[in-house]
């Protein structure tokens, strides 16, 4: 297993590496000029240029990424002008935008997005496999046909369209909560809470459909197997059927999904983290983007995809740990 | 009198709309059709039948496991007392297990593959007990222990996947001994199992029934099986009664014609009653300087030495063969047996060059062809072929039988379609198949229909050695006999040579010349099959011979007793 993990992250490596210089090659395919954009509004020409210059942007592509790397691995010095600053390994750059080091800013935002994606991890996970749950149970009656209907009205209403409605409602009409600002968790988890929660029912009950899904195909697909007759042939009762060897089977398909969801969702939860005003990953990248920050985005694109390759390992790992029939290699 | 355990009157039972059950099959079919029979407390009785004559479903009516699956039952089944199709939900689950408890076929997909196995045991105890969890998981061990499980306390902690076949069979029966039921239904309980180990099974059931007085229902296939476990069988077809009596007068004297034809299909090991003359040794031929050496009848057409084949790397390394030599004479055929895992599939893809050789000869026809490259193997291709052992998994469902079939002379290079379609049909028709039946898909052809598919798959290109890997095991013992008939037939017309692997002694005597034994990777023992089966030199050869059930019950005690007095030995 040991073997298997260092095989596995040695493959993250390579492939962050692609993705780092994917993202530069994207950058200077576009056309505009990011010391423009980072100079301000009423630059001269040769302001411009001082910035292009300060931000090492008339180096060559290739000389850029190479110190970008050497930034990553060994650390760099950026040299104003006036004085040099000195940014650790490792390092990825200072924003174009506010000089902030991008590995700070990461840090900043990071909490926001790792709060609303296991939050919302809870959620999907009691809601979506109890409803998976009782729907195989109780197949081929009403309740399954509501469930059903009402997973797949979850599953086809867009994520924002669902965070509008539960805004609309709870907090204008029912004003049962004020409207959502994001509390750190370090600061008052009480008011943590209750401002994540509107945004964790949002992504969770979203996400809760596909798991009803699963789940509920799973536990369906095991009650066709032989060894549920084993069962009923010796008097087991119908609850424990399900309960305790369907479900089972569900287990290992809906850990290894759980978390390669959440490897997506600490980047990909942009949505949901626009509408709630969190100042997660997400909405840093997309503003970034909006700039051509490229240090912000290649940072927090680092992180995605770190991110993604790490839960899939963590997703294989875990469900060899589910069913033990499964070797890895 | 007392109350019979089992009593079973005019029970129908039908699947509407082609449902499944034992095989059942059909649209609307009735599985079991007016069948009445009883069983005495303590008594043993044998279901036996063909695929498709409704002996499973029975024994599934008699735990009720048909109530609320859609099929509709009628007539009456009692067991203890009983009335399954009238009791509560609670009654019939006590009964489940407690009275009568069931042992499934195919030991590794009746249990649960998450769970370890005493767990599992325990869970059905505390059903039936309201015993602790302690005490239920104590039960198992003991039960697991009673079926001969080594080291049970350790290994109930074992996953289904962790046991060998036997043993997850033994574990199903000390599932089912654990509530001590006063009848244990067995389905067909030894069928997927190695013929030594189908012997401990069987004779642990009878041990088990000598010590606890419980009645056995068995159902099985196999008429050897039956004759070695029970007191009375019932003989069914197409889901009626066929012939019911004590044993040793239904298979001795049988009185229906059915029953008669259904023991002469079964093979037997003893004597050979072989319509095939054996083949002629031709003369030795003269060889002709400088004409290419072509092997006529009775010459070696394939020999290997020394052959050797790993699987795997370092720790998971496993050596399926290990040194085998042997020699396949053309126009004959060389027999291989032995258990699974014994290496005998791995050593007839390596004759037909499916797998390489890890080291070791393969000549053919005076050419080493083991080493060969895909290219240079292509003209040797054709003359070897191979038949598979599922008749369903080695056709293409999505593909018509003919296009499968015209699948070797394609890869011959074969292009002239009108030649193609002529050469299908002729092959169709030589292995006993209507040749309109070109376009036909798989799924509309029987299980012995598809392995004549198989066949004429395998003769299409005029092989001159075809490796028969296990080609009957899936069949019927009538469609066995049909399908070795017709392995024989082929061969005297066409000068075959064959190569019939099988775990079947009985089918192999039946249709070899030479035999070879295989035990882990190795041949223990080969040589002509009156001389290997008459007056057997190897342990092991004399240890699976004695293991194959009899069909004469008096023998089968003298069987029981003499495994009895080899496994003391």
């Amino acid at each position: 297993m040991t073997r298997f993990v260092v095989k596995r992250l040695g493959g993250a490596v390579f492939v962050l590496l692609v993705l780092s210089a994917l993202v530069y090659g994207l950058f200077y395919l576009a056309p505009s000029d990011p010391a423009r954009l980072a100079c301000g509004e009423r630059c001269s020409p040769a302001q411009i240029a001082q910035v292009r210059e300060q931000l090492g942007l008339d180096e060559s592509v290739l000389t850029q990424y190479a110190q970008f790397l050497q930034g990553v691995f060994t650390g760099r010095d950026y040299s104003t002008g006036v004085s040099t600053l000195r940014c650790d390994a490792p390092c990825l750059g200072f924003s174009y935008q506010s000089d902030q080091q991008v590995t700070e800013l990461i840090l900043d935002r990071l909490p926001a997005t790792a709060s609303l994606a296991l939050g919302a991890m809870v959620i999907w996970l009691t809601v979506g496999v109890g409803t998976g749950a009782l729907s195989a149970l109780r197949r081929g009656g009403l309740t399954e046909r509501a469930l059903t209907v009402a997973t797949l009205a979850a599953t086809g209403t867009p994520v924002f369209i669902l965070g509008l409605l539960m805004l609309m409602v709870v907090c204008a009409y029912l004003q049962w909560l004020p409207f959502p600002t994001y509390v750190p968790l370090g600061e008052d988890p009480e008011q943590w809470a209750w401002n994540m929660l509107l945004p964790w029912l949002t992504l969770g009950f979203f996400e809760s459909a596909k798991y009803a899904r699963l789940t509920r195909a799973s536990t369906l697909e095991t009650l066709a197997e032989d060894h549920i007759r084993t069962f009923r042939a010796y008097g087991v009762g119908e609850r424990a059927i399900v309960g305790r060897h369907a479900l089972r089977g569900a287990v290992p398909p809906v850990i290894a999904l759980s978390a390669l969801d959440l490897g997506t969702m600490f980047g990909g939860a942009v949505l949901t983290e626009s509408l709630f005003g969190i100042p997660g990953l997400g909405k840093t990248l997309i503003d970034g983007v909006r700039v051509i920050d490229l240090p912000v985005v290649v940072g927090v694109v680092l992180v995605i995809g770190a991110a993604v390759v790490l839960a899939n390992v963590v997703a294989d790992l875990l469900y060899a740990a589910a069913d033990r029939r499964v070797v890895l290699s | 009198m007392t109350t019979p355990l089992v009593e079973v009157e005019n029970l129908v039972v039908e699947f509407p709309g082609g449902g499944s059950g034992g095989g059942g099959g059909g649209r609307g079919a009735r599985a079991v059709d007016g069948l009445s029979f009883t069983l005495p407390q303590g008594r043993a009785l044998g279901l036996v039948g063909e695929s498709g004559s409704g002996k499973s479903t029975v024994a599934g009516a008699l735990l009720g496991l048909h109530r609320g699956t859609g099929a509709l039952t009628s007539g009456s089944v009692r067991v203890g007392g009983t009335d399954v199709a009238e009791a509560s939900p609670a009654a019939l689950r006590e009964l489940r297990g407690g009275v009568a408890a069931m042992v499934f076929q195919d030991p590794l997909s009746s249990l649960d593959p998450y769970y370890a196995i005493g767990d599992q045991i325990a869970e059905v105890y505390r059903v039936h007990t309201r015993a602790s969890r302690r005490a239920a998981r104590a039960r198992a061990v003991e039960v697991l222990e009673r079926v001969g499980i080594p080291d049970a306390p350790r290994r109930s902690r074992s996953r289904p996947h962790e046991f060998s076949g036997g043993m997850r069979q033994r574990a199903l029966i000390a599932m089912a001994l654990a509530c001590e039921p006063r009848l244990l239904i067995a389905d067909e309980p030894t069928t997927a199992l190695d013929v030594t180990v189908q012997a401990q099974i069987l004779d642990l059931l009878h041990g088990l029934r000598e010590e606890t007085g419980m009645g056995l229902l068995l159902v099985t296939h196999d008429v050897g099986v039956a004759a070695e476990s029970v007191d009375e069988v019932l003989v069914m077809k197409e889901g009626r009664e066929v012939e019911r009596g004590p044993v040793g007068e239904v298979l001795t004297a049988p009185r229906q014609p059915y029953t008669r034809a259904l023991l002469a299909a079964v093979p037997r090991i003893t004597a050979v009653p072989s319509p095939a003359p054996a083949p002629v040794p031709a003369p030795v031929p003269v060889p002709v300087p400088g004409a290419r050496e072509s092997s006529g009848p009775g010459d070696a057409l394939l020999e290997v030495s020394g052959l050797r084949r790993e699987f795997g790397r370092g720790k998971g390394r496993v050596v399926a063969l290990d040194g085998v030599d042997l020699t396949v004479h053309a126009g004959t055929t060389l027999g291989v047996v032995g258990e699974s895992g014994s290496g005998k599939t791995t050593l007839g893809r390596v004759l037909v060059r499916l797998l390489d050789p890890t080291a070791g000869q393969v000549r053919y026809d005076g050419t080493e062809i083991g080493g060969l490259s895909e290219k240079a193997l292509r003209p040797y291709r054709r003359e070897l072929q191979m038949v598979f052992q599922d008749p369903v998994a080695s056709l293409n469902p999505r593909r018509s039988v003919g296009e499968s079939i015209a699948d070797p002379l394609r890869a011959a290079g074969v292009r002239d379609e009108e030649l193609i379609r002529r050469r299908v049909q002729e092959s169709l028709e030589r292995v006993g198949l209507d040749p309109d039946r070109y376009a036909a898909y798989p799924h509309e052809f029987s299980g012995g229909q598809r392995q004549r598919v198989g066949i004429a798959r395998a003769l299409i290109a005029e092989p001159r050695l075809i490796v028969c890997d296990e080609p009957v095991s899936a069949l019927d013992v009538t469609t066995q006999a049909q399908v070795t008939g017709l392995l024989r037939e082929l061969q005297r017309e066409l000068g075959l040579a064959l190569v019939f692997i099988a775990h079947d002694l009985a089918v192999v005597r039946q249709i070899s010349d030479r035999v070879a034994v295989m035990r882990h990777g190795r041949i223990v023992e080969q040589g002509p099959v009156d001389e290997v089966y008459g007056a057997p030199r190897d342990p092991y050869t004399r240890e699976l011979l004695a293991a194959v059930p009899a069909l004469d019950p008096a023998l089968a005690r003298a069987r029981r007793s003499a495994r009895g007095e080899l496994a003391a030995a």
